[in-house]
């Protein structure tokens, strides 16, 4: 149930890419993208260890969800799997915590799903 | 003084974030206007009483001292002091530079820096005041990055003579502000 | 699922926890570090900037390394860490009923050390359910952690040591800071931490609040408004801030369920948190063998968290017996001056009476 207009949040990163390359404290970026992961059917490059939400903010997912009544916008928030708004469906499976599951190659990630009815 | 200045002088760190010119001469780790004349010298811009004391245990020459209770601000023995800029990356705060007014061709400062890109030697850069405005032209004369700074850059530029109790910070030169 | 029957349980893996393993295992206990995420560290892991206090507090090191050599030392020292590992109830402040790949199990320590942390505070606003609005931690964890910028335009709301700190760590991370935002006459967080940030050109804005944030997918704008004393909007007060994305740094509140769970007696302490588990000097709950350090027993700072999990590991080492009541009072002593020196200056002050009050109503009521 995809509201028109989402692809809207699919802004491409910024210029200077959302990735920290270069930090002055935490230095240099050393992880090469290690495997995919599709979300929403677009493949999306994933580092190893870091969790779905890191690889789609990267690429400039900033929506993970969307309310079932007004198809409300949400994402990131809390970033430590307390607050649930950052729920996206993985291979199918609903309700997963994309702030601090870990990726792994193939994953199939849906945005766009509320949590799945009893029917 | 005009109204600015006398504001200048009553609304200080707790209001805005930045030191009050008032609060500055009472920090008992900033030297004189004398001392600073002489040569480079610590200004340690510690203002509050908060529960710290590396800059005391890593002065060389046992010129800062916080004392057993450590919300103590530092105090600077002028006269110890050789200004050879160790605290400053010592300090968590980042709250110490070392300014040397005694040249002819301009103040020095040395101010801590962990943004990047560094600036080289030889740049032109803004020279940035306490409240984040540009207020001078600055060159880059030296940026030390030895190891036991840890990740703390040491970038010591050369300012306009007079600036040096005024200049803290860098930006490149013509780079836009915050300010929305 | 855990190698050996365990002496003390150490739920959580952050400064307060880790440091009260180690501790205990300094004096010959059997330990077990529990936490549910899955690297250690807690909050040490988000922080690199250097911290303060004096050498015992690994003062002018950064928080990231102190992280990493408590983490080191708790593998040196063969302490059991089990990682993704939730805790997910307390009976009788005896079993302790654990998430292990999949698994319930039940454990029964001889005793327990509660280290859960803090959680963040919230703030809501018309536009506060947009992408883009996030707590300072998780603008933390992404940044620091995961090395993502959230964002390219920020607001900080919230002017106390946390959100000072977060702002000037997302300037380093290459976003900028549009302002921050401050309902308070003055400047919540300490002057230097202030400074750090002035000096980058980033406005602090007392006396103001967030009205609202717009947007269609993410954040757009930000719209602020100068309040009264009394914390009253005034009107014609309004200006808009261009920003995508608007940062939290509201407050934390003890995570403290387990306490509650285990039979734990609390408190109201508005300075530290909210509602909070009381403890005796030694840290220990009202809940016999079960203690509590860090966060969970009022929020303060990692270097208080590290020093109460010193003291939590220390007692409950010599309630099994493992240093004799002379020594254990010794250390009690040096534990206790420790953490007075870093609750003490008028910023201290405050902490100081709030954890007095907490530890008289401990002795009141027979525990």
């Amino acid at each position: 149930m995809c509201a028109e207009g989402s692809s809207s949040s699919r802004e491409i990163g910024n210029a200077r890419g959302s990735r920290i390359q270069q930090h002055p404290i935490l230095g240099r970026d050393e992880r090469t993208p290690c495997c995919t992961i599709w979300v929403d059917g677009q493949p999306i490059p994933a580092c190893q260890g870091e969790p779905i939400l890191a690889a789609m903010l990267a690429a400039g997912v900033v929506v993970t969800r969307r309310t079932e009544k007004h198809a409300s916008p949400r994402g990131l928030f809390c970033g430590i799997g307390l607050c649930t708004d950052c729920m996206v469906t993985v291979n199918g499976v609903p309700n997963q915590r994309s702030c601090i599951i870990q990726v792994q190659d193939g994953m199939r990630i849906e945005t766009c799903e509320e949590e799945a009815d009893d029917a | 003084m005009n109204e600015a200045e006398s504001k200048a002088k009553t609304v200080g760190l707790r209001q805005t974030g930045t030191l009050s010119c008032g609060e500055l001469a009472e920090c008992p780790g900033v030297p004189s206007n004398e001392r600073l004349r002489r040569g480079p010298v610590a200004v340690i811009e510690c203002y509050e009483e908060i529960p710290c004391n590396p800059c005391e245990s890593n002065c060389p020459r046992g010129a800062i001292c916080v004392g057993d209770a450590i919300t103590n601000r530092p105090c600077l023995d002028a006269g110890a002091c050789i200004g050879c800029a160790i605290c400053i990356a010592r300090c968590p705060g980042l709250a110490i530079f070392v300014v040397d007014r005694s040249q002819e061709d301009g103040d020095y400062v040395s101010l801590p820096y962990e943004l990047l890109p560094l600036p080289k030697v030889g740049d032109e850069m803004s020279g940035i005041d306490r409240s984040g405005e540009p207020i001078c032209v600055v060159e880059v004369v030296t940026v030390n990055t030895r190891s036991a700074n840890d990740r703390t850059a040491v970038v010591t530029v050369r300012v306009p003579k007079s600036r040096g109790m005024d200049v803290r910070f860098l930006r490149p030169e013509g780079e836009a502000g915050n300010a929305f | 699922m855990m190698r050996s029957a365990t002496d003390v349980l150490v739920v959580g893996a952050g400064p307060a926890g880790l440091a009260a393993a180690i501790e205990s295992a300094k004096h010959g206990a059997s330990v077990a570090i529990l936490d549910e995420n899955s690297s250690p560290g807690g909050q040490l892991l988000k922080q690199t900037h250097k911290f303060f206090g004096s050498e015992r507090h690994y003062a002018g090191t950064r928080g990231i390394d102190i992280g990493a050599r408590l983490i080191a030392e708790v593998a040196d020292r063969g302490i059991e860490m089990l990682l993704e590992t939730p805790v997910v109830g307390i009976f009788d402040g005896q079993v302790v009923m654990v998430v292990n790949q999949e698994k319930l199990l039940g454990v029964r320590p001889k005793r327990t050390i509660l280290a859960t942390g803090a959680g963040e505070n919230t703030l809501a606003f018309p536009g506060w359910t947009l992408p883009g609005v996030v707590t300072a931690g998780a603008a933390q964890t992404f940044v620091n952690v995961h090395r993502v910028r959230i964002g390219e335009r920020v607001v900080v709301v919230g002017s106390g040591n946390v959100g000072l700190i977060v702002a000037y760590q997302l300037c380093q991370a290459g976003m900028d800071v549009a302002a921050i935002v401050e309902a308070m006459p003055n400047v919540g967080g300490w002057g230097v931490h202030a400074a750090k940030v002035r000096r980058l050109g980033v406005p602090i804005l007392p006396r103001h609040t967030i009205v609202e944030a717009h947007g269609e997918n993410r954040v757009s704008e930000v719209v602020i408004q100068q309040v009264d004393e009394e914390y009253r909007p005034l009107t014609g007060t309004r200006s808009t801030i261009e920003a995508d994305t608007i940062c939290l740094a509201v407050g934390m509140s003890p995570r403290s369920r387990l306490a509650d769970l285990a039979g734990c007696r609390f408190t109201m302490s508005p300075e530290l948190g909210g509602r909070v588990p009381v403890h005796s000097p030694g840290m220990e709950s009202s809940v016999p063998k079960c203690y509590l350090a860090g966060d969970v027993s009022g929020v303060e700072e990692a270097s208080t968290a590290i020093e109460e999990g010193k003291l939590a590991g220390l007692s409950a080492a010599a309630s099994l017996g493992l240093l004799d009541p002379g020594s254990y009072q010794k250390e009690l002593v040096v534990c206790s001056e420790a953490l007075a020196e870093l609750r003490s200056g008028p910023f201290g002050e405050t902490r100081k009476t709030a954890k007095d009050r907490i530890m008289r109503e401990y002795e009141r009521s027979g525990k």
